[in-house]
C-alpha cells in the first residue's frame, strides 16, 4: 500500500521534471536553430526570390486581414474614446488617444497576434509536413542544407514582413478613427491632427513601435519555424505543433510586450 | 512570368509599408513641425523649475520660439539653471523676462517670454536676469491655508474685546476647518 502511494508520488515529481526538462531542452534547440538560420542566412540574400515567395506568402498575403481588423480597431477605439473623453470636455484629445494607442502598443502587438495566426500556423503546418513527408531528409541526400533553404528565407520573410504590416495597421488604424471622429461624430478636424502631431512623438512613439514590431517579428517567425521543424513527423504531431505556435507565440507577444514596454518608458 | 507577379506584389507591399511609416511620422507625428532652424543658447536661473522637462517649449507671446535645451543645478546658489534654444529669427531684449508657466490647469510647462525694452538684445551665451519661479500648486495651497489661519486667529483676538457677532458670519463663510 505505502510502495503504491510512493510509487505514485515519485512517477508524479519525476514527471514535472520530465516536463521542464522537456521545455528547457526545447528552448536549447530553439535557440541552436535561431543561430544556424541567422549563420546560414547568406543564401537567403544571395538567391533573394527565395525570401520574396516567401514574402509574398507570409506578407502580401497577411495584408488583408491586418488592414479590415486596424479599420475596426481604429473605429472601435475612437467610439469608445469618445465616449469617455467627451463626460471631460476633451473631446478633440481624441486623436492624441487614438494614435498614441495604436503606434505604441495595438499596432505593434495586436499585428503580431495576428501574424501568428495567419502566418505563423502556416509555416509550422509547411515544415511540419515537409518533415513528415521526408522532403527535409531528402534535401540533405542531395546536400541542400535545409536550413538555409527552408528556414532562412522564411525567417527573413517575417522580420522583414512584421515591421511593414504593423506600420500599415497603426496608419490605417488612425485613418479609421479618423473617420469615426471627424464625418460621423463630428469633432473638429483641425483639433484631431494638430493636437494628434503635437503629442505624438516620432522617435519617442513611432520608433518605439518599430523596434517593437521587429522583435515581434523575430519571435513570431522563430517560434513558428521551431514548432515546425521539432513537429513529431505525423499528422497529429503537426497538429499539435501548429496550435503550440499559436499559443506560445501569443504569449511570448505579449509577454514580450511588457518588458519593451518598461525598458521604452524608463529610458 | 509567376515570379514577375510575386515581385510586383512584394514590391507594392514594401511600397504601402514605407508609404504607412511616412504617413505615421509626417500626418501623426510631428516631424514636420518640430523643426527649429540655426539657434542660439541663453541661460536662466530659477529657484524652483516645478516640472520642467528638456525639449519643452520656449513661447513668446502664446508662439513657440525656442525649446529647453538643457536643465541643470547650481550647486553654489542651490538654484536650478535652464538653458533654453531661441530661434535666430528671433531676437530679445537684454531686459527679457523668463517665466515658466503651466499650459491650462494640469497640463504640460513651458517657458514663457515676456520681453522688455532694452535696446541691447540677448546674444548666445547671455544670462536672462529676471526670472520668476513655477508655481508649485502645493505651495500656493499651504500659503493659502496659512493666510486664512492667521486671519482666523486675528478674528480670534479681536472677538475678545469686541462684540462676537462680525466674527460669527466670518466663521460661517470659512466653514469650520480645524485651522
Amino acid at each position: 500500500m505505502i510502495n503504491i502511494i510512493i510509487n505514485k508520488i515519485s512517477r508524479f515529481l519525476s514527471g514535472i521534471g520530465h516536463r521542464m526538462i522537456a521545455r528547457v531542452w526545447r528552448l536549447g534547440a530553439g535557440a541552436r536553430l535561431f543561430i544556424l538560420a541567422i549563420i546560414y542566412s547568406g543564401e537567403s540574400f544571395k538567391r533573394f526570390h527565395l525570401t520574396l515567395r516567401e514574402i509574398y506568402f507570409t506578407g502580401v498575403m497577411s495584408l488583408l486581414i491586418i488592414i479590415v481588423s486596424a479599420f475596426f480597431v481604429g473605429m472601435v477605439l475612437a467610439l469608445q474614446g469618445y465616449n469617455t473623453l467627451q463626460k471631460y470636455g476633451s473631446s478633440e484629445a481624441i486623436g492624441v488617444l487614438v494614435a498614441l494607442a495604436l503606434v505604441r502598443e495595438l499596432g505593434p502587438v495586436v499585428t503580431a497576434l495576428l501574424f501568428a495566426g495567419r502566418a505563423g500556423t502556416a509555416i509550422t503546418a509547411e515544415i511540419g509536413l515537409m518533415k513528415t513527408t521526408e522532403q527535409l531528409s531528402a534535401m540533405e541526400m542531395m546536400a541542400v542544407n535545409p536550413i538555409a533553404r527552408v528556414v532562412a528565407p522564411r525567417f527573413w520573410a517575417g522580420v522583414i514582413s512584421m515591421p511593414i504590416l504593423a506600420a500599415l495597421f497603426s496608419m490605417v488604424g488612425v485613418l479609421g478613427g479618423y473617420l469615426v471622429a471627424v464625418p460621423l461624430i463630428g469633432v473638429d478636424e483641425g483639433a484631431f491632427w494638430s493636437q494628434m502631431q503635437a503629442n505624438v512623438d516620432v522617435r519617442a512613439d513611432i520608433i518605439n513601435g518599430v523596434i517593437k514590431s521587429v522583435v515581434f517579428g523575430v519571435a513570431c517567425t522563430m517560434i513558428a519555424l521551431f514548432e515546425g521543424f521539432d513537429a513529431p513527423p505525423t499528422a497529429e504531431g503537426v497538429s499539435h505543433a501548429t496550435t503550440r505556435t499559436v499559443v506560445i507565440s501569443s504569449l511570448t507577444v505579449l509577454g514580450l510586450d511588457f518588458v519593451l514596454t518598461s525598458f521604452m518608458l524608463v529610458v | 512570368m509567376e515570379r514577375t507577379k510575386i515581385d510586383l506584389w512584394v514590391g507594392i507591399f514594401v511600397a504601402l509599408g514605407a508609404a504607412a511609416l511616412l504617413g505615421l511620422a509626417m500626418k501623426v507625428g510631428n516631424l514636420t513641425s518640430n523643426k527649429i532652424g540655426d539657434t542660439y543658447y541663453v541661460s536662466a536661473a530659477f529657484e524652483n523649475i516645478g516640472g520642467l522637462k528638456p525639449n519643452a517649449p520656449v513661447k513668446s507671446a502664446g508662439v513657440v520660439v525656442g525649446r529647453v535645451a538643457e536643465i541643470g543645478f547650481d550647486a553654489k546658489t542651490y538654484e536650478a539653471i535652464v538653458t533654453i534654444k531661441i530661434d535666430k529669427r528671433y531676437e530679445f531684449p537684454k531686459d527679457t523676462f523668463a517665466n515658466i508657466y503651466t499650459a491650462g490647469l494640469l497640463g504640460e510647462q513651458y517657458v514663457g517670454l515676456e520681453a522688455g525694452g532694452d535696446e541691447d538684445v540677448l546674444k548666445s551665451g547671455d544670462k536672462i536676469t529676471q526670472t520668476q519661479d513655477a508655481i508649485v500648486l502645493e505651495k500656493m495651497i499651504s500659503q493659502f491655508l496659512y493666510s486664512k489661519a492667521s486671519e482666523t486667529d486675528s478674528n480670534k483676538d479681536a472677538k475678545t474685546p469686541a462684540s462676537a457677532e462680525p466674527v460669527q458670519g466670518k466663521s460661517t463663510e470659512l466653514g469650520d476647518a480645524p485651522f
